[in-house]
């Protein structure tokens, strides 16, 4: 490769950089920057409509509440997905397509139809279970299923799963040890991913909750905004920002490890009984 | 590799060799048969090499010990016990596969531990052990690196040491020197060998690689749809097969037009013994070994019937292999090398077989190797 070639290609790179940055960035600065203006016209920039986010109960249980339905839609997701294709790929594996089919469905379903199929059972439910936000993750899981099915997947085919069960099962270990134990330690990424990728979902669904009557962030955002733009834009930017930070820190527990201390996973190390370190 | 484990703490770790028995084993898939009836013995401490090309059904025998398949019929007996409906983790069976198999997540150390641990073994009897198994495979010094920082031998090797920490009654060996190169697969055949005497288990060891077969089993068995062909000591395989099929897999063949007549068989006016003294008059394929063709340079004027031209020659090492053309089919001869270079391409030879007893067949087609 030439100088110059190399040279243009870094150009293009920055410009690249920079348009989506702006892409990005732009709506967000006009977004923090509507938040901080005054009440009348003239008036000085003021943190007022983010200050008096903590003054608002309903919004400050919104965000509890979207927070407890990603955790327990990520664990939902993961519970219900994880061995099913772990065991259709070592055991079943003529059902892969059809596996596959089902996951990717909820993507080709308008959210609307999926909210009036599941309104009679969401009702039958506060009337004879119990009414909480919290029975939104039972739709959320299927919501997910095609975005954590794709990182699954793909964390399932960067491994060879039938030597490392193989392996696992002559050394002793039920199908229990080779799941949770050899396979999941193995595609900790993919796992990461579709938990992200899930919290993300989740905190930024609208649709179900609000025609299914739940008041989680999105729809808390909106109520605010028809009173109060200043606040639920500030809420909206700080939202974007913890998804943001939580991005970073997912994508920093997801590195691959180079080396892992051997409490972790339960073996210590032998100082005595092996050789050098 | 010299490595040697201390004898008491081995002695402690290994156990005895048991006798293996797969009995008119029968696996089917989809119609194709895998397994027709195989019936092997091994007896304690044994190491039986399966041998034989792809589809011949020896990686599933295998498969069958280990448990990671059911068979149709018949039964695998270890020790003394059935174990054919036994679950994979339930065998007490070590097995090292073609294909890396490391847990990527954990240490060298980690990987032979593991074992151990599914076993409940103490902390310090697992640490103990899974040092000797390093030691044992000449690794110890690696015992914190993962998968990715071994080379593709030392991986097999943490793999058979990770095998044997679990003390087995039956270590199963599916090509796990397949993936290696040259030099490296023959230096960690050698040291299969000298850790599965020093250990003393019985082994069971498929390979498509002849030589690999030869070279380490005490007893060979060449396998052919889902039959054992022959099953014996190396130097039997290689010097009296017992079928054309063995004669042709193992070692280079000549296939060589003849006739038979009263128990002979006439190859262009060479009269050769039958090792099937028995066979039917007729036409038949005689199967000459290269080593059993002698050469002489001269053309017309020197010993031998058959007149012919060298059109090649392959150098290996001590002996070269010589391919001699005799206008309607050629034949190899192996000769020492300092023979073979004295016929260059192009040079007229006569070629002589030595009366050696012969195979015959009747078959046209040669068995593919794999």
């Amino acid at each position: 490769m030439t100088r110059a070639r190399r040279l243009r290609l870094q150009v293009f790179r920055v410009i690249v950089l920079v348009l989506g940055g702006a892409f990005f960035l732009v709506p967000i600065g006009a977004m923090f920057e509507f938040s901080t203006r005054g009440n009348r016209v003239g008036a000085p920039r003021t943190l007022e409509a983010w200050t008096t986010i903590v003054t608002y109960p309903d919004l400050l249980g919104a965000i509890r509440d979207s927070l407890g339905l990603a955790t327990i839609t990520s664990v939902g997701m993961l519970v219900l997905l994880l061995p099913t294709m772990i065991w259709v790929r070592l055991r079943l594996p003529r059902l892969k397509r059809s596996i596959e089919f089902l996951c990717l469905l909820p993507l080709t379903i308008p959210a609307i139809v999926l909210v009036v199929g599941l309104s009679p059972v969401y009702r039958w439910m506060a009337i004879n279970l119990v009414d909480t936000i919290f029975l939104l993750s039972f739709a959320y899981v299927i919501l997910v299923l095609p975005f954590a099915y794709r990182a699954l997947d793909a964390g399932l085919s960067a491994i060879d799963v039938k030597t490392l069960s193989e392996a696992a099962r002559s050394l002793g270990a039920g199908w229990g040890t080779v799941m949770f134990r050899v396979i999941a330690p193995n595609m900790s990424s993919a796992l990461l991913n579709a938990c992200l990728l899930s919290v993300a979902l989740v905190l930024g669904e609208f649709t179900f909750a609000n025609l299914l009557s739940y008041l989680n962030l999105q729809v808390e955002i909106f109520q605010l905004g028809l009173a109060n733009a200043g606040t639920s834009i500030a809420v909206s930017v700080a939202s974007l920002m913890f998804a943001f930070i939580l991005l970073v820190i997912l994508s920093f527990f997801g590195r691959p490890r180079r080396r892992v201390a051997p409490e972790r996973t339960g073996l210590a190390y032998p100082s005595a009984a092996a050789g050098p370190k | 590799m010299t490595t040697t484990v201390a004898a008491a703490g081995l002695g402690t770790a290994a156990r005895a060799g048991v006798e293996v028995r797969l009995e008119n084993l029968q696996r089917r898939y989809a119609g194709v048969t895998a397994l027709d009836g195989l019936s092997l013995t091994m007896a304690p401490g044994e190491l039986v090499a399966l041998l034989g090309p792809s589809g011949c059904g020896k990686t599933t025998a295998l498969r069958l010990v280990a448990g990671l398949e059911q068979a149709d019929s018949g039964r695998v007996v270890v020790g003394g016990e059935d174990v054919t409906g036994q679950p994979t983790n339930k065998r007490d069976v070590g097995m090292v596969f073609q294909a890396y198999s490391l847990f990527p997540h954990l240490t060298a150390w980690q990987n032979v531990a593991f074992g151990l641990q599914m076993r409940k073994v103490d902390a310090r009897q697992r640490r103990q052990r899974a040092g000797e198994m390093l030691e044992l495979v000449g690794l110890s010094g690696f015992a914190d690196r993962f998968a990715h920082q071994l080379s593709g031998g030392q991986q097999q090797r943490v793999a058979l040491a990770r095998a044997l920490a679990i003390q087995p009654k039956v270590l199963l060996l599916d090509e796990p020197l397949s993936a290696l190169d040259a030099k490296v697969r023959a230096r960690l055949r050698d040291e299969i060998r000298r850790v599965q005497l020093e250990v003393g288990i019985t082994t069971l060891f498929v390979t498509h690689d002849q030589e690999e077969a030869l070279a380490i089993a005490d007893r060979v068995g060449v396998m052919h749809s889902g039959r054992i062909e022959q099953l014996g000591p190396p130097t039997t395989i290689y010097s009296r097969p017992a079928t054309p099929f063995v004669a042709e897999f193992v070692g280079l063949t000549n296939r060589l037009p003849g006739v038979v007549r009263g128990g002979e068989v006439d190859v262009r006016g060479t009269r050769l013994p039958l090792v099937q003294p028995d066979a039917a008059d007729g036409p038949a394929i005689a199967l000459v070994r290269p080593e059993a063709v002698t050469v002489a340079s001269g053309g017309e004027t020197a010993a031998g019937p058959l007149v012919g031209t060298v059109i090649a020659t392959a150098f290996l090492g001590a002996t070269s292999r010589v391919s001699i053309d005799l206008g309607d089919l050629t034949v190899l001869a192996q000769l020492p090398t300092s023979e073979a270079t004295a016929l260059p391409a192009g040079t007229r030879v006569r070629i002589a077989i030595r009366p050696d007893p012969v195979l015959i067949s009747r078959d046209e087609a040669a068995p593919e190797r794999a």
